[in-house]
């Protein structure tokens, strides 16, 4: 167990060194992607290009380039920006963290729950007008995209109906950290997460319909309906439970992704300044140590993610314990 | 109640799916009875109903299309037609069910001891602790080697052997009245099936209940049943005491199912007395007796459907002459010699 | 043994095979199953050779080893004479036409989406250059020889019961008149009257095109009636062989005794003697007994059992067995 468990750390450390030197040599050593030009701005002359060069480091052998970069990113973590000058990375990067953690655990916690429920409702009452309602709604959840939900979201609680009862309670947008202010934090937060949560909530009940469905018609299931112990608990007990593999898999990869930075869309469209944002904003201006700490802690949570599912398989499955 | 009524009378039972093409009979008017503690085989081939029939006892066709008819009484009550709750209540406490595959038929996710523990506490009211001792006392009386770490174990950590006692072990924790074995030996090994096979006897002296054991075996049947049916195409053809119908079959299809057994001793024949054909589809049954379309000896009246009929408990659904039979039937096997 | 013996068809010596099981970067945790065990066999034009056991013996993995259908770890493998034990694929090729196989399920080794035509034409394709008219001849002359309809051909594999469907893996295997059908299982997911007809067409074929069989089949009663010699294994080696009729009435190996006794037979009269209980189960491949792989379950293991591997040796006209202390004759 133990010896596993080493051997995927180490996994880990070299799916992240990999990705870490993809990102790098995809900005730094793609003909045509001179960093010093964009560093320089437009028109800079010859001697100018040579001295940000020089000050960055640039003119180095790429191996160099890389290994300092990484030097200045974990051990002195004083990489700066190259756009705002003086803006330190990492810690920028530290600052969006708990902003989108907490967009994405909230909005995890509303859409495991809201799969469950829609999965094994349907799941068991199977080919009913209620089954069918919640498949309807759960396709219309998955289809909805994202930013227009959440605009939709803006419109109605931020103007339209602001005024009334309903929605005065509504702070404007942006982010309230947990620890100045919880009830304010909760406030700011709960209409990103249930807008964040719609479409995983219709992906994960009807994958967890269709897994149910198809362990109900599994042999222990007849065993377990042969001892006499109610069908409410030959579901929950014996079907859901053997049910949620799959569940479990596509959590583990969907968090790690929203984590990662998945949640731009949510993250723009109510103002959270997350890493999403920040991964965008370092895109759109090119700003190549922001985009290449952003994609490193992205891939760190998405391995993570990977790792955890694979550590819960061993809780929820006892043949994939045995086959360590 | 008095003991000496049977315990399960099972009337005219009938099972049909409801499908695309129309309704498909699996099972068509089927009735026998079981004593207490008298061991029924059911023989029978892929698609004759027999598995049909017992899951319909205990209500566990669970397909949304299928329709059962007719009338099951257990103990002198009926069963078709049963609440959930009231089912559930006879249900692995009066009659346990084991199923063909040792393999499939325990939650891959909890332990053994956990399914059986589940099992005893669903229907009685004893603590976590004693249904655990429960439990490794009934795994020690299947024969379960260290009974006390198997009780731990998940089921893909046990031999199919070992699996299929401790189904067993699960199917005897309420100490039924009637066990309902289908095809519990097919998916093992002939070893373990005889280690199996001792114990389904053994057990039927030690706890007393009925069994009920199907299976496609006539040699299983001879090894532990006291009475034998056999069933082909949905119906019951011939019943009979195991001595009766293993010395002398009344039915043709069961004269084919001896001559296609290959003997273990004695002379090998030079070709095996082997039924013609293949069985009917449900979905395209023949008009009168099913088993007509294969049989050497049809004739006109096979066009009507014959019923169980015959003396001594010794009954068969044919329409051949009872005193001709035997000549018939060897005159088939010689047939195949010449 | 004065009588002079033709040339074996198909001989091994010491043929082993071994997996690798788990896929650890540590070698020490690679951990080795040896599914076949130094098994050394002749196999002779016209004879039909069963094997038993029970799952898991290596019964199976030896059938496909006979045929190369799978690698071989060690030993020597011989083809009428020509070693064959690491002839490449492009070799082995017009070998592939005297050797063939017949298996347990034919419906997954047959195309679902071609027609049995074509499917039965194949080997006319590869093999021989026909006309078309000429290569469809063949395949209705092969149906009608495994008693199937001509116009069966046009029909695809789903359109058949599992009886009809082996007599299609029956009759590609029969397509080119091989010498050797090695035929794993081809009865027991067969219904009892299904199975006797396929063994009497076996048995028919065997005559008419004077076959050779490597007959593979956990049921004894099958074994019995179609085999002319046996070879019994036991986790993945050969503990006995010899005439069907000798090992069968007399077993010698304590573990074909047992496996004998066990066999149910439909007969109240004519019982057979005492049920021999085999104690316990398999012992995991992974982790074998050491010396006689047999004698953790074996009514007569002594020490001896323990620490020295038996080997097969002659107890009777053809009759070898591999046991410290066999059985009374």
């Amino acid at each position: 167990m133990l010896a596993a468990l080493v051997s995927r750390l180490g996994q880990m450390v070299l799916v992240m060194f990999g990705i870490s030197v993809v990102a790098f040599l995809i900005f730094f050593a793609t003909p045509g992607a001179d960093p010093s030009a964009r560093i320089a701005g437009r028109n800079a002359s010859q001697e100018t290009l040579a001295q940000v060069r020089h000050d960055f480091g640039l003119d180095r052998p790429l191996p160099v380039q890389y290994a300092l970069m990484m030097e200045r990113l974990f051990i002195s973590r004083d990489l700066t920006s190259f756009v705002n000058r003086g803006q330190r990375v990492v810690p920028t990067v530290l600052e969006a963290i708990p902003i989108t953690l907490s967009l994405v655990l909230g909005a995890a916690v509303l859409w495991v729950l809201g799969g469950l429920i829609v999965g094994v409702v349907a799941g068991a009452t199977r080919g009913t007008w209620l089954d069918r309602t919640l498949m309807i709604l759960s396709l219309i959840g998955v289809s909805i995209p994202v930013f227009w939900l959440g605009e939709v979201a803006n419109l109605v609680t931020q103007s339209r109906w602001h005024d009334t009862w309903l929605f005065s309670w509504v702070p404007p947008l942006g982010y309230i950290a947990f620890t100045e202010d919880p009830w304010g934090w909760f406030k700011a937060l709960v209409i990103p997460w249930f807008t964040l949560a719609t479409l995983y909530i219709g992906l994960y009940g009807r994958v967890l319909r269709a897994s149910i469905i198809e362990t109900m018609q599994e042999d222990f299931i007849r065993t377990a309906r042969a001892k006499g112990i109610g069908e409410r608990r030959v579901l929950l007990h014996h079907g859901l439970r053997t049910s949620l593999v799959a569940f479990v898999t596509m959590f583990g990869l969907d968090f790690g992704a929203l984590v990662g930075g998945g949640a731009l869309l949510t993250e723009v469209v109510f103002g959270l300044q997350g890493v999403g944002k920040l991964t965008y904003g370092a895109l759109q201006t090119l700003d190549l140590p922001m985009i290449l700490a952003t994609v490193i802690y992205a891939s760190f949570f998405v391995v993570m993610a990977n790792f955890i599912v694979d550590v819960a398989f061993v809780f929820i499955d006892p043949r994939v314990r045995d086959a360590h | 109640m008095p003991t000496d009524a049977p315990l399960l009378v099972v009337e005219n039972l009938c099972v049909s799916f409801r499908t695309e093409g129309g309704v498909v009979p699996a099972v068509s008017g089927v009735s026998f009875s079981v004593e207490q503690r008298e061991i029924v085989g059911v023989v029978g081939e892929s698609g004759s109903g027999k598995s049909q029939t017992l899951l319909a006892i205990l209500g566990l066709i669970n397909s949304p299309n299928a329709v059962v008819t007719g009338s099951v009484r257990f103990l002198g009550k009926e069963l078709l037609g049963l609440k959930r709750r009231a089912l559930d209540a006879i249900r692995g406490r009066q009659i346990a069910m084991i199923f063909q595959d040792p393999m499939t038929a325990l939650t891959p996710v909890h332990t053994i001891g956990d399914q059986i523990v589940e099992q005893i506490r669903a229907h009685e009211s004893v603590s976590r602790s004693a249904a655990r001792k429960r439990s490794v006392e009934l795994l020690d009386a299947v024969g379960l080697p260290s009974p006390e770490s198997a009780v731990d174990r998940y089921p893909h950590q046990l031999s199919g052997g070992m699996r299929q006692r401790a189904v067993i072990a699960m199917a005897l924790s309420c100490n039924p009245a009637l066990l309902i074995a289908d095809e519990p030996t097919t998916a093992l090994d002939v070893t373990v099936q005889a280690q199996i096979l001792e114990l389904i006897g053994r057990l039927r002296d030690a706890f007393g209940s009925a069994v009920i054991l199907v299976t496609h075996d006539l040699g299983v049947v001879a090894e532990v049943a006291d009475r034998v049916l056999v069933m082909y195409a949905g119906r019951v053809v011939e019943e009979g005491g195991k001595g009766q119908l293993l010395r002398e079959p009344l039915h043709p299809y069961a004269w084919g199912l001896f001559g296609s057994i290959p003997p273990m001793h004695g002379p090998r024949p030079a070709r095996l007395t082997a039924i013609p054909g293949s069985p009917p589809k449900l979905s395209q049954m023949p008009h009168g007796c099913a088993f007509g379309p294969r049989c050497t000896f049809r004739h006109e009246a096979c066009a009507a459907q014959p019923s169980l009929g015959g003396t001594g408990g010794h009954r068969s659904a044919c329409f051949l002459p009872q005193d001709s039979r035997q000549d018939l039937r060897r005159t088939l096997a010689g047939r195949v010699e010449a | 043994m004065t009588e002079p013996r033709p040339q074996p068809l198909v001989r091994t010596s010491d043929l082993s095979k071994r997996y690798r099981v788990g896929r650890s970067p540590f070698p020490a945790q690679r951990r080795i199953v040896h599914a076949v065990e130094q098994v050394s066999l002749d196999i002779f034009p016209g004879e039909t050779l069963g094997i038993v056991g029970e799952s898991g013996c290596g019964k199976s993995t030896l059938g496909r080893c006979l045929v190369r259908l799978t690698e071989i770890t060690s030993g020597v493998l011989e083809f009428e004479g020509r070693d064959i034990t690491n002839a490449s694929q492009r070799q082995l090729r017009p070998l592939r036409r005297q050797m063939q196989m017949v298996f347990q399920d034919p419906a997954a080794s047959l195309n679902p989406r071609r027609r049995v035509g074509d499917l039965l034409a194949d080997p006319f394709r590869v093999h021989e250059k026909l006309s078309r008219s000429e290569m469809m001849d063949r395949v209705e002359d092969l149906l009608v020889r495994v008693e199937l309809l001509p116009e069966h051909a046009q029909r695809f594999p789903h359109e058949f019961s599992g009886g009809q469907r082996q007599r299609i893996g029956i009759a590609r295997a029969l397509a080119l008149k091989p010498r050797l059908i090695v035929a794993d299982e081809p009865v027991s997911a067969l219904d009892v009257s299904i199975q006797a007809q396929i063994i009497n067409l076996l048995c028919d074929l065997r005559d008419e095109f004077s076959l050779t069989y490597v007959f593979i089949a956990h049921d004894l009663s099958v074994v019995r009636q179609f085999s002319s010699r046996v070879a019994v294994m036991y986790m993945g080696s050969i503990v006995e062989t010899g005439p069907v009729d000798a090992v069968f009435s007399a077993p010698r190996h304590h573990y074909t005794a047992a496996l004998r006794s066990a066999v149910p037979v439909p007969d109240v009269d004519n019982r057979p003697g005492q049920r021999i209980v085999l104690k316990g189960d398999l012992p995991s491949p992974l982790d074998p007994p050491s010396g006689c792989r047999f004698h953790t379950r074996c009514v007569a293991a002594t020490s001896v059992c323990r620490h020295e591997r038996p080997v097969l040796s002659l107890v009777d006209k053809a009759h070898f067995v591999a046991c410290h202390h066999p059985r009374g004759g």
